[in-house]
């Protein structure tokens, strides 16, 4: 193994105030970085070839207060030892699905920045102990795909690694990057969710313990290996350290996936993209299992977990969307809440059941017909009686477009709709710009 | 040991046995399914539960400990 005092030798520690951290070896032409660029940069991989579980990998992860930054926010080194705990020759499986539409932050890092994606990787594999590591990424994110095919092509032919690395293609579809579905389909399986217990850090792919971590997840730790839990912690809060993506959207001038310290507000954010391209009415914070919060509100929230709690949200899949006071909150929801029910992996009654009539209450209510007085209480039937949490993230985000557009829904309730856009919430699979 | 019901949603078809052998814990939805009441189950009623777990034609109906983490509510999901 290579120690960390050797991979400093190479290069020098990031100021721990400098952003971007993991995009900051990003190209300006956003081609994959090789391997002897990202060499040259980020110095030699954390890790080298030596065998065995390593438990000071996992104390430095413990004490970085990292945290899984694919929506569920676990600690991270809470999940290594869960695993490592488990047994000899667990497996490692990133989670590059990216399963949420309005979300590109993992196919920005995938097509990107495939060496520290794969470093991460390593770094986790050693870890716990793992000799085996499996990439599973979206069937749309073809960029990213292709980066990582050829970036672990690179790392074999010059032997960097001691884990041998797998890359498998997951079904695009919204349910496929939970993590039972994912383990399931790698197992040979359909890409659904399983009934837990036993999660996969007890029993995953072929049976044995699997650590599943999110693209940007191990991609910390290939920066955290090398420099260490204190410059970790140099940005972000306390409680939510480090940095994270989000996917910005909607009505601001530049679009795009930010690197952020945990805690900035999300005004802050909304300047970094060139200020709004127009009034705003609402943000959707956090993806389609979000929460849209009125922008009077969110102006003075800080993209903290701790802070959104305080409007019932949180950074989820780190996909912000803005809405222009032009668009109509009442007719995106409709249509993102159909798109969601029939993403539902179609194993569990109440999911399938019960988003359907959610989606098509809502879809009367968007048209201006009759109103449903048994949709509140369908939104708080469905929550919490899947397998996973698809029920509870749609009711979730629903619920909150009643709350935020209580007006809009009464105007839509007499007939009117103040929206004049074309739609702003995508719900269409086509290929997923990077940029 | 104190006991809970736990419904396994993917073998659940709904048939709705289970509401009618323990209406006490076991409601249906507007579709049939069953809404489950969590909370543990004292030894009085422990025997109702067990007629409803075995009339499931399922197997989707099961006593676990009181103590058993729910589902869907593990903090390991989501990544």
């Amino acid at each position: 193994m290579t120690t960390r005092g050797e991979a400093l030798r190479h290069v020098a520690v990031p100021a721990p105030d400098a952003l971007p951290r993991l995009l900051a070896g990003v190209r300006d032409d956003r081609r994959p970085v090789s391997l002897a660029e990202h060499l040259d940069r980020e110095g030699s991989p954390p890790v080298g070839r030596g065998g065995g579980a390593h438990a000071e990998l996992i104390e430095l992860v413990c004490a970085s207060g990292l945290s899984g930054r694919g929506g569920g926010a676990f600690p991270t080194g809470q999940k290594l030892r869960a695993v490592a705990e488990q047994g000899r020759n667990p497996i490692v499986l990133v989670n590059g699905v990216e399963g949420e539409l309005i979300s590109s932050k993992d196919h920005v890092l995938l097509a990107q920045v495939p060496h520290l994606v794969l470093d991460g990787a390593a770094v986790a594999a050693a870890a716990i102990g793992a000799r085996e590591a499996i990439v599973a990424i979206g069937a749309g994110l073809t960029r990213g795909y292709a980066a990582i095919e050829t970036a672990i092509a690179e790392r074999e032919h010059r032997r960097v690694d001691r884990v041998s690395f797998r890359l498998v293609r997951a079904p695009d579809r919204f349910v496929a990057g939970d993590e039972t579905a994912l383990v399931n389909f790698v197992d040979g399986g359909p890409a659904k969710p399983t009934f837990t217990p036993p999660r996969p850090y007890e029993r995953g792919i072929r049976g044995i313990a699997t650590l599943v971590q999110n693209v940007e997840t191990v991609a910390n730790l290939a920066l955290l290996a090398r420099f260490g839990p204190r410059w970790f912690r140099a940005l972000g809060t306390a409680k939510e350290p480090g940095t994270v993506l989000v996917t910005l959207g909607g009505a601001v001038r530049r679009p795009g996936v930010y690197e952020i310290p945990l805690g900035l507000p999300l005004r802050e954010l909304v300047v970094w993209a060139g200020g709004p391209s127009a009034p705003i009415r609402a943000y959707l914070i956090g993806g389609y299992f979000g929460t849209w919060v009125a922008a009077a509100e969110a102006d003075a929230l800080a993209l903290l977990d701790s802070d959104l709690r305080t409007v019932g949200a949180s950074l989820g899949a780190r996909a912000i969307v803005a809405l222009a006071e032009t668009s109509c909150g009442i007719v995106e929801t409709a249509r993102v809440a159909r798109y969601l029910a029939d993403e539902s992996a179609g194993q569990c009654g109440p999911c399938v059941r019960g988003l359907d009539a959610v989606a098509t209450a809502l879809a009367q209510l968007a048209t201006g017909k009759q109103s449903q007085p048994r949709l509140q209480r369908w939104l708080e039937n469905v929550s919490g009686r899947g397998a996973c949490r698809h029920p509870d993230g749609a009711a979730h985000f629903i619920a909150s477009a009643l709350h935020v557009f209580a007006d809009e829904a009464a105007q839509h309730a007499a007939g009117s709709c103040s929206g004049s856009d074309g739609p702003v919430l995508t719900v269409a699979r086509k290929r997923r710009r990077v940029e | 040991m104190s006991v809970r019901l736990r419904v396994n949603p993917i073998l659940c078809d709904g048939h709705g046995l289970c509401a009618e052998l323990f209406p006490e814990r076991i409601a249906l939805d507007d579709w049939g399914y069953p809404i489950i009441d969590h909370s543990p189950i004292g030894s009085k009623e422990e025997s109702h539960a067990r007629r409803a777990v075995d009339a499931c034609p399922t197997l989707a109906l099961a006593l676990v400990p009181a103590s058993a983490p729910r589902p869907s509510a593990s903090a390991e999901g989501g990544e």
